[in-house]
């Protein structure tokens, strides 16, 4: 074999072997990061405390369900009498939460009770709380997939 | 030698690439997917606490005879069955449903109904037994009136019905044709009856809903190929070579829960979401405007029959989808019922008012998604080949058996 020839069929090789890395990395890689799925976080404006829990157990796909929300002070009392607003959706469809859930009660200790979630397809979920209190008005987002 | 050695080294790497596309195993999520379509994942079906004969044998064989009975109609020649022909899927093949006369939409198979919490391709009633009372009255289906079905069911089937629901009131005074839907005189006498007496005739109206209600929760799907393939595949099994699906039709369904999107709606062993969607399905040339969804908010939320009305049964934490339905989002212009797709190649022509003949022309729909002529359409184009259009076809037949 003349040098060059192994020079080029070396070459070959490493191609073949990188094209062979490359494919095991690919096959094998992690899917991309999701988005943030805390149950609790600080409202946009940093006026309050917020976390959610499902009033049962973890929603079922197209199954009518209730969450329960806890409203704080970011010092950590319970924020009473808030107004509690929900829209939500699939930021990757476009679309809003199939049906139109509400406050219904509130549980004591900044607790509400939120009814009428609804999750139609699987996927990632936004469910976007409007807080108004006394220390006023703001807003938080949580993140779900299904 | 070293010749040799690289030539297997090309070779791996070509596999390891090859690998990535091979089209004959499912990754495990694909595997997980394809395992919730699987008819062996169907939940049983819930109980209907707004109906306490929902589970009553009695009252099921009496809703079959009235389904199949054409003495329910003004001109004694239609019966639910008549357009949910019961060798056909419950459905006529028809592009639109013709009882008295023609109907705007196109008739829907019955199979599964009863897991629905909204019915009609708009959903315009909230119970299968208060939807069985709207064809009924309505002139283009049954055509008869609420006074006349009480005097029918009390001279045909009165002791049946006393035995499972309630003694009839006394209906000789009453008016023979009389309702709220009726020709003018005949609402007129409806208008002119009392309360007490217009809500004895509600309530057996609703019975027979009820009735019919407790049969149509019998109709359910039976396994098809898919199911054959897909039952194994969820056990970590191997179909049987009988049971497996060709290339085709694996890369169809590949697709379906894939590239073309089709299992974000059409999800779950029911292949339906249960919600409403603007797919951009054009308006039939001579028909009536039809809004869909939007239309109907005030209706189903009016209607005295629904889960808040007093003919429920049970309490009202059972109208959870009425109380909390969206009432006012644009999402619901145009929006019709996503149907299930089980033994959907047995049934053309497609949609709600059957605008496509084949599926070949549905799946041409979907990869084009054209504009709605109201509202937007929540599909979008794919770029799809004719080979994969072809297989999204062929994975759509393996749902009938
Ligand atoms: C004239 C033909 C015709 C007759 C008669 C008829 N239907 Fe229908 N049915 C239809 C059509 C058309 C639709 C869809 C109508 C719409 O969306 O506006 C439908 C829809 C339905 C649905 C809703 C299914 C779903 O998935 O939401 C049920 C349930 C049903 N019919 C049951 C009945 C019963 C029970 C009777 C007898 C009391 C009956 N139908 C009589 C044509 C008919
Ligand atoms: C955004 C939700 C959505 C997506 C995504 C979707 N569909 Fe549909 N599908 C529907 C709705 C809603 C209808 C009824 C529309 C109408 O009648 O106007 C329908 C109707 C159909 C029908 C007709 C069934 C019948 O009985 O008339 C077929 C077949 C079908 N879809 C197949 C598919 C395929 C294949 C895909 C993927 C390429 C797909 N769908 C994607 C919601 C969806
Ligand atoms: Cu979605």
């Amino acid at each position: 074999m003349t040098s060059a020839w192994r020079m080029i069929v070396g070459a070959f090789g490493l191609v073949a072997l990188a094209i062979g890395f490359l494919s095991i990395v690919f096959l094998t890689a992690p899917a991309a990061p999701g988005p943030d799925l805390a149950r609790s976080k600080n409202s946009a404006k940093g006026l309050y405390s917020v976390a959610i829990a499902p009033e049962a157990t973890e929603p079922k796909q197209g199954e009518l369900h209730a969450w329960v929300v806890t409203v704080k002070t970011r010092q950590g009392a319970p924020v009473e009498g808030a107004a509690i607003a929900i829209g939500g959706g699939m930021p990757e469809h476009a679309h809003g939460l199939p049906t139109s859930p509400e406050a219904t009660a509130y549980l004591g200790d900044g607790r509400y009770r939120i009814e009428g979630m609804k999750f139609s397809m699987t996927g990632w979920w936004q469910l976007k709380l409007g807080i108004t209190a006394r220390a006023g008005a703001d807003e938080a987002t949580f993140n779900l997939v299904l | 030698m070293a010749r040799s050695l690289l030539t297997k080294l090309i070779a791996t790497a070509v596999i390891a690439v090859v690998a990535g596309c091979s089209d004959t195993d499912f990754t495990d999520a694909e595997k997980r997917t394809i395992a919730s379509m699987s008819l062996a994942a169907l939940a049983p079906l819930p109980s209907d606490p707004t109906n306490r004969f929902a589970d009553d044998p009695g009252a099921a064989a009496l809703g079959a005879t009235l389904f199949f009975d054409t003495g329910m109609s003004r001109d004694g020649n239609v019966a639910c069955g008549t357009c949910h022909k019961i060798d056909r899927q419950f459905q006529d093949d028809l592009p639109r449903g013709i009882g008295v006369g023609e109907t705007n939409r196109r008739t829907m198979p019955l199979a599964g109904v009863a897991r629905d919490p909204f019915f009609f391709w708009d959903g315009r009633r909230d119970s299968l037994w208060s939807q069985a009372m709207v064809p009924l009255e309505n002139v283009l289906e049954h055509a008869g009136t609420r006074t006349a079905y009480a005097h029918y069911l009390k001279r045909r089937f009165g002791e049946r019905y006393e035995r499972i629901f309630r003694p009839l009131p006394d209906l000789s005074v009453l008016p023979a044709s009389a309702g709220p839907y009726g020709t003018p005189t005949e609402m007129a006498a409806w208008a002119a009856m009392t309360d007490a007496q217009r809500d004895g005739v509600d309530r057996i109206f609703s019975d027979i809903g009820k009735a019919i209600a407790a049969f149509e929760r019998s109709l359910v799907h039976g396994k098809t190929r898919f199911d054959r393939f897909a039952e194994p595949l969820a056990q970590g099994r191997t179909p049987a070579a009988d049971d497996e699906l060709s290339a085709e039709e694996r890369q169809g369904l590949r697709l379906f829960i894939g590239k073309a999107n089709c299992s974000t709606c059409h999800t779950g062993p029911r292949f339906t979401d249960n919600h409403f969607h603007n797919t951009g399905v054009p308006q039939v040339a001579g028909l009536p405007p039809d809004r869909g969804r939007i239309a109907v908010v005030g209706e189903v939320l009016a209607d005295p029959f629904n889960c808040l009305g007093k003919f429920r049964d049970g309490g009202e934490e059972a109208c959870g989808e009425l109380r909390f339905m969206q009432k006012s989002s644009p999402e619901l212009v145009r929006a019709y019922k996503t149907p299930s797709l089980r033994n959907v190649a047995g049934r053309p022509p497609y949609m709600h008012a059957g605008q496509f003949a084949s599926l070949e022309q549905v799946v041409e729909h979907y990869a084009s998604a054209p504009k709605s002529v109201e509202g937007e359409t929540e599909i979008h184009p794919v770029a799809l080949s004719e080979r994969e259009k072809a297989a999204l076809v062929a994975f759509l037949k393996t749902l009938s058996d």
